[in-house]
């Protein structure tokens, strides 16, 4: 019997709103169907009448989890625009929070990827230690997620020689709990039953639809915007390009660990090597008139802020390519031929941040299949007329 | 006097009332023991230490909004949650807890009366999947089918296991089985392969982690329960923790030598028995990720159908060469 099952976009699996409709035969998946476009929040106009500093803080809260990552990226690209360089001291607690972001993240993850499988106690114990990182984060910062440490030439905190202490101490209690994460994420068989063997994505299939991120590197492809195109100290400092080669969750769950591991050595580094000196320099309040793109490696994957300047306090152009939208082509495939079991797991394996790749929203008539550009004012008056409702059942959605 | 009795019987101890407690508190049991193994609280705000908490988790869902789809089978619908229940609070009846000593037989104690409590514990199964099937929900529907394809795995492996000690004791009458245990308690080490089929098996057919896979939160949305809603889903939920008392006072009368010795020390007997199984069923959960229903059929027939021939030939050569 073939029927279409829709996760979304309203789904206990799903945090965000995504609509993913599955053709599935039994418990098997034929096809697979994914469509965007349910929380379009205009951020990108909105950095257009903003200053500078004020996108920051804007750019920021394009993601919940990697806030850290966006406004990173931008800043890189600002601080081209506006001829400026952060001074050393700067750029290694700017860093220093983006690596324990990552940390924070694919704790997060790990977390997630256990309620998927419906393994709650993994899902219990990682959150509780994320803990631990998260209260490294706002000892540094203030806050637990938006850190707005940023800003243009530098960064707005310094740290002092009894948290950086406190730093090295947390990291030995994640360093030690994370070591256990490996052995139970790769060793626990009902766990690894589930993940071993689901999602395949062949390293030419990872290569040919642009996979980015810990997706790319359990495909066996080394691709890392730190390694790449070092930037900041990371050509100075002394990590691996965690990759698996088993192309499937297990593999994503497992580069996920072993990143964990890498980020603790790159704060080790800049704990004890942070120089001394300014933290900030004073960034003038227009830019030159130019375009620059800036590459920013994210916990999901590689992020690309291109941002064009008309010689104003205000950005002409700001364009946000979040990571999990250059995953989205490669989860189709992933998705195919897999069980119905799998869908949750395998969404989640590409760490998807929903809300920020959403840039656009498209208006499409459920009965004619008619694409449509409507007024705000209009949309409401449908919404609210009982006919747009009506015998809403028997529309089918054309794969 | 006997009406009297008969009544009690159905009504307090150990029917309705008795029942109803004690499952919830068993669900309390449960609940508490799996949020401590997670590092987490669990349940603190309703009596002391949380304990009233089913009890009014229950009563908020009777009192909340009942809803019946259009288009599911109506009458079926509404009827399957009562018959539900009415079938484990029957199978509760069969438990050897007023009748703990064999004489004659009774209308609930008599010889099978063992089968007849292993299939009134199968009933639920099916009726859960007719509920999925009632409601035409896509989710619900892959649910029940996923419901049915399990019962098809652990079903075998827990008669097997179940009926290997009462092979040793020469009797399907639970009384007697539990009496025997209790003349040579060292029997009991005999069966314990069994037990540990039977606790899988129990595990799944209870529907909890690893074996969560008809109502998935993640993947099906509430599976067979996914259309189901007030009153309706805490007579359903009631039932679940009903017949996790029963499945608990099964394993126990058959596996851990029933509960012998009285009124008073045949009641505290069984609360530790059962709650002792309830505790190795909380352990299960805590430790394990929900597994996929192919690999649970696999499972069932590669490790627990065998170790349930094995326990079966064990039971024959004891029972051959020892006593």
């Amino acid at each position: 019997m073939k029927f279409q099952i829709p996760i979304g976009p309203q789904h206990p699996a799903l945090k965000e709103p995504i609509s993913l409709r599955m053709t599935v035969e039994g418990e098997v998946i034929k096809d697979a169907d994914l469509r965007l476009g349910y929380n379009h929040r205009g951020v990108e106009k909105l950095a257009e009448s903003k200053s500078w500093i004020q996108n920051i803080y804007l750019t920021e809260r394009i993601c919940g989890i990697c806030s850290h990552s966006h406004a990173t990226c931008f800043v890189q690209g600002a601080e081209k625009l506006l001829e400026i360089e952060a001074p050393r001291r700067g750029v290694y607690l700017r860093y220093l929070v983006s690596e324990l972001e990552r940390v924070h993240s694919h704790l997060l993850w790990l977390g997630v990827a256990g309620h998927e499988a419906g393994f709650d106690s993994f899902f219990m114990y990682t959150w509780r230690d994320r803990e631990v990182v998260m209260d490294i984060l706002e000892m540094i910062s203030g806050n637990r997620v938006h850190y707005a440490i940023n800003t243009l030439g530098g960064v707005r905190r310094d740290l002092d020689e009894a948290q950086k202490a406190k730093i090295l101490d947390g990291l030995k209690i994640l360093k030690a709990r994370s070591e256990y994460y490996l052995k139970i994420g790769a060793g626990e068989p009902t766990f690894v039953g589930r993940l071993a063997g689901v999602g395949m994505l062949s390293r030419q299939q990872a290569m040919d639809l642009c996979t980015v991120g810990p997706v790319a590197r359990a495909s066996g492809i080394a691709r890392d915007v730190r390694k790449d195109d070092p930037h900041a100290f990371y050509d100075e400092v002394e990590f691996d390009v965690a990759t698996a080669d088993t192309c499937d969750v297990l593999g994503r769950a497992v580069v996920r660990i072993k990143e964990l591991f890498e980020s603790y050595k790159i704060i080790e580094f800049v704990i004890r090597n942070l120089p001394d000196g300014p933290i900030a320099v004073k960034a003038p309040r227009r830019a030159k008139p130019g375009e620059v793109v800036s590459r920013y490696e994210a916990p999901r994957g590689e992020n690309i802020h291109y941002i064009k300047s008309n010689g104003s306090d205000k950005p002409e152009r700001l364009k946000v390519r979040a990571p999990t939208l250059a995953n989205y082509a490669a989860t189709i495939e992933m998705l195919r031929h897999g069980f119905i079991a799998d869908i949750p797991l395998i969404f989640a394996a590409i760490d998807p941040c929903i809300c920020c790749a959403e840039r656009t929203a498209e208006l499409v008539d459920a009965r004619t299949g008619e694409e449509r550009i409507v007024r705000f004012a209009d949309l409401r008056r449908l919404a609210a007329s009982r006919q747009a409702h009506s015998n809403k059942r028997n529309v089918a959605w054309p794969l | 006097m006997a009406a009297v009795k008969t009544l009690l019987y159905l009504v307090v101890y150990p029917g309705l009332l008795f029942l109803f407690v004690y499952s919830t508190f068993c669900e309390w049991f449960d609940r508490k023991v799996y949020a401590r193994l997670q590092n987490r609280m669990g349940p603190t705000h309703t009596g002391r230490g949380g304990i009233l908490q089913p009890i009014a988790d229950f009563f908020k869902l009777m009192a909340k909004e009942d809803i019946v789809p259009d288009r599911a089978d109506k009458k079926l619908f509404k009827a399957l949650p009562v018959v539900g229940l009415a079938v484990v609070l029957t199978a509760a009846l069969l438990l050897p807890l007023w009748h703990y000593q064999p004489g004659a037989s009774t209308f609930n104690s008599f010889q099978g009366d063992l089968i007849i409590l292993l299939y009134l514990l199968s009933l639920p199964t099916l009726i859960l999947f007719l509920a999925g099937w009632a409601s035409t929900n896509a989710f619900s529907i892959i649910g029940g089918t996923r419901v049915l394809t399990m019962l098809f795995g652990y079903e075998v492996p827990l008669f097997l296991a179940v009926l290997s000690p009462a092979m040793l004791a020469g009797s399907w009458r639970l009384v007697e089985i539990a009496a025997f245990y209790q003349h040579r308690p060292y029997l009991l080490l005999v069966n314990l392969l069994g037990f540990a089929v039977a606790l899988v098996c129990v595990q799944a057919k209870l529907e909890r982690t690893p074996f969560d896979i008809p109502h998935a939160e993640t993947e099906i949305v509430g599976g067979t329960f996914t259309e189901y809603s007030g009153k309706k889903l805490a007579l359903f939920r009631l039932m679940t923790d009903v017949e996790m008392v029963v499945s608990a006072g099964l394993l126990s009368a058959v596996f851990l030598g029933g509960f012998g010795g009285g009124l008073i020390l045949g009641f505290i007997q069984f609360v530790l028995k059962t709650l002792f199984v309830i505790f190795l069923l909380s352990l299960m959960r805590a430790l394990t990720s929900r597994l996929r229903v192919d690999q649970v059929v696999a499972m069932a027939w590669k490790y627990l159908a065998p170790l349930a021939v094995l326990q079966l030939l064990i039971v024959i050569l004891v029972k051959g060469l020892v006593l």
